[in-house]
């Protein structure tokens, strides 16, 4: 299946090369003579932030065949880039990240950070996940500075740093506090200082929010901009929420259900600050919405045919 | 309050009854000695210090022989856990392994190490370790994937990722394995002393059999119990609660 790219009718640009994909708002990019209105191509590629090649992921499952979870992903992320990838359970989306961060190893392809090959993990690409992953048997502070004790800082600019990104996220008062104390947005925040602190380029973030409650959610989506703007990270961001995606994202990215594929990109140049009720960002998710019912619909149909689970999690080994 | 009360009258009780069985004289003195013939048996055990030259060399032996399996054990567990080999191999020898008493080692030790400390140590650890290492390998498997990932994904890796991450993510799953090598650690070490002239409770304790003194028998029995009680009341009660608060479970009731 070949990569298509979506066209919006109105406050949507025209489709764009997906190899070649849209510079929206950060200067430096060539621009192309084609665009209307807005900058399209780039004349020549840069190199990218992170660079997925003809990805393919399989495994085996128990009962002995082999099931392709990614197949031939492509995909390149400039740096400083928001990129959003949305997708039914099972398609992949999570996997992926868990590829770039290095967590796992994917069957064929190939990963490329700043040009290199990703081999193993590096703190240059720092993952949130869902359920946060914090440690419980260290205090909010421990957590932040661990990144930073781990590549052997200093103890004296960890703990300044770990000041300074608590402060970012609005939870000074808490450094002594141990997890179970915090609410479940507060652990969160906790989570992105602590990939922050570790000064990544790149933030994988796996459905960090799907588990709050909607007040927090929209606080949360709009201290994650201004951090990403003061910060100007370049963030990879894995929802099934396509409104999350369009309100936090530069490029909505679809995958197909198993195997996973990209299935279609949008750019989204909709003007930041953009709000969850935006007119525009409903009638933008629509227009992805019904793409991905589609492959909600294969995967539950395939549920109902196969009686097979449709989130497989290959990951369970490790 | 309650609590209180009903501890105070079983035990009361108990002692009343000991106490009435002992008085009625069934049995000779020299087979069922009186409460104050062990009182006075411990009395005088603390008195010339060989309770406390006994205690100090058996708890010497324990901690160290606990301390060797501590170590081995969570290598050995971690390494049973992380590998699909030495799990397929080892993992179901362990588990028969532990079926066998500890002391069953005793002859072979004695060959090894001779007549010394060293084959008490080893029994000790053998009685042990088989504890830990199991506790070690399910405390690996049942502890949240999501810890290991995060500590890799912020640069933990080889030896800080086991003792910064997995070792402390895993230590509520396996606090109770620890508590229950440690009970295997005691006994083990009471019953090696038993069988050879070594200074330790368990000698103390043949000791008075060979007196044929029944109260110190069952002097130096209250002191075993008293030395476990302690440890798991103090050292393994005070970790738990430790790790609870920390982690935020609560007890389990």
């Amino acid at each position: 299946m070949s990569t298509n790219v979506q066209k919006f009718p109105s406050q949507f640009p025209i489709p764009v090369d997906p190899r070649f994909p849209a510079h929206s708002g950060s200067p430096g990019g060539k621009v192309g003579p084609v665009s209307v209105g807005r900058p399209v191509l780039d004349v020549a590629p840069e190199i990218s932030k992170v660079g997925l090649n003809e990805i393919c992921l399989s495994y085996r499952t128990q009962s002995g065949e082999r099931l392709l979870a990614l197949d031939h992903i492509n995909l390149q992320v400039r740096t400083g880039e928001f990129v959003c990838i949305v997708g039914p359970s099972g398609c992949g989306k999570s996997t992926l990240l868990m590829l770039i961060a290095g967590l796992h190893q994917q069957t064929s392809g190939q990963i490329l950070i700043d040009g290199k090959p990703v081999q193993e993990p590096g703190t240059d690409r720092i993952m949130i996940f869902q359920e946060h992953g914090l440690f419980p048997w260290l205090t909010v502070g421990q957590n932040v500075e661990f990144g930073m004790k781990m590549k052997g800082i200093a103890k004296a600019e960890r703990e300044e740093k770990t000041r300074y990104y608590l402060r970012l996220v609005h939870l000074a008062k808490f450094k002594d506090s141990y997890i179970h104390q915090l609410s479940g947005g507060m652990r969160q925040r906790v989570a992105i200082a602590r990939a922050l602190a570790t000064e990544p380029d790149v933030l994988l973030m796996d459905e960090p929010f799907a588990a709050l409650d909607a007040q927090t959610r929209d606080l949360l989506h709009d201290e994650l901009e201004r951090i990403w703007n003061e910060t100007g990270r370049t963030i990879i961001f894995v929802t099934h929420n396509v409104r999350e995606a369009i309100r936090l994202g530069d490029r909505v990215v679809l995958m197909t259900f198993r195997p996973g594929r990209v299935k279609s990109e949008f750019p989204v140049e909709l003007p930041r600050p953009r709000h969850l009720e935006d007119p525009a960002v409903a009638c933008a998710a629509g227009e992805i919405l019904v793409q991905l019912r589609e492959e909600i619909n294969r995967s539950l149909e395939a549920e109902y045919n196969e009686g097979v689970k449709p989130h497989v999690d290959p990951g369970v080994q490790s | 309050m309650k609590r209180a009360a009903r501890f105070i009258i079983f035990y009361a009780a108990l002692f009343g009854l000991w106490t009435l069985l002992a008085e009625l004289k069934i049995w000779p003195p020299y087979l069922f000695p009186t409460p104050w013939g062990v009182g006075e048996a411990l009395y005088a055990g603390f008195q010339d210090h060989t309770y406390w030259i006994a205690i100090r060399v058996s708890m010497e032996r324990v901690l160290i022989g606990y301390a060797i399996s501590v170590v081995l054990g969570m290598i050995l567990g971690l390494g049973v856990a992380s590998n699909k080999f030495l799990e397929e191999t080892m993992g179901g020898l362990l588990v028969s392994l532990q079926s066998l008493p500890s002391i069953c080692w005793w002859p072979l030790a004695l060959l090894w190490f001779g007549l010394n400390q060293n084959a008490i140590l080893f029994v000790v650890v053998m009685g042990s370790l088989l504890s830990v290492t199991l506790a070690m390998e399910d405390g690996r498997k049942q502890m949240p994937k999501i810890f290991s990932q995060a500590g890799r994904n912020l640069g933990a890796k080889g030896f800080n990722l086991f003792w910064y991450v997995l070792l402390p993510a895993s230590l509520p799953f396996i606090v109770s394995g620890l508590k229950q090598g440690w009970a295997f650690a005691w006994r083990s070490l009471i019953t090696a002393e038993m069988l050879y002239l070594s200074l330790g409770l368990g000698q103390v304790l043949m000791m008075g059999r060979d007196l044929n003194d029944m109260s110190a028998v069952i002097a130096v029995m209250i002191l075993i119990i008293a030395i476990g009680y302690v440890v798991d009341g103090v050292v393994f009660k005070g970790m738990e609660r430790h790790l609870q608060n920390k982690w935020g479970l609560t007890p389990a009731t």
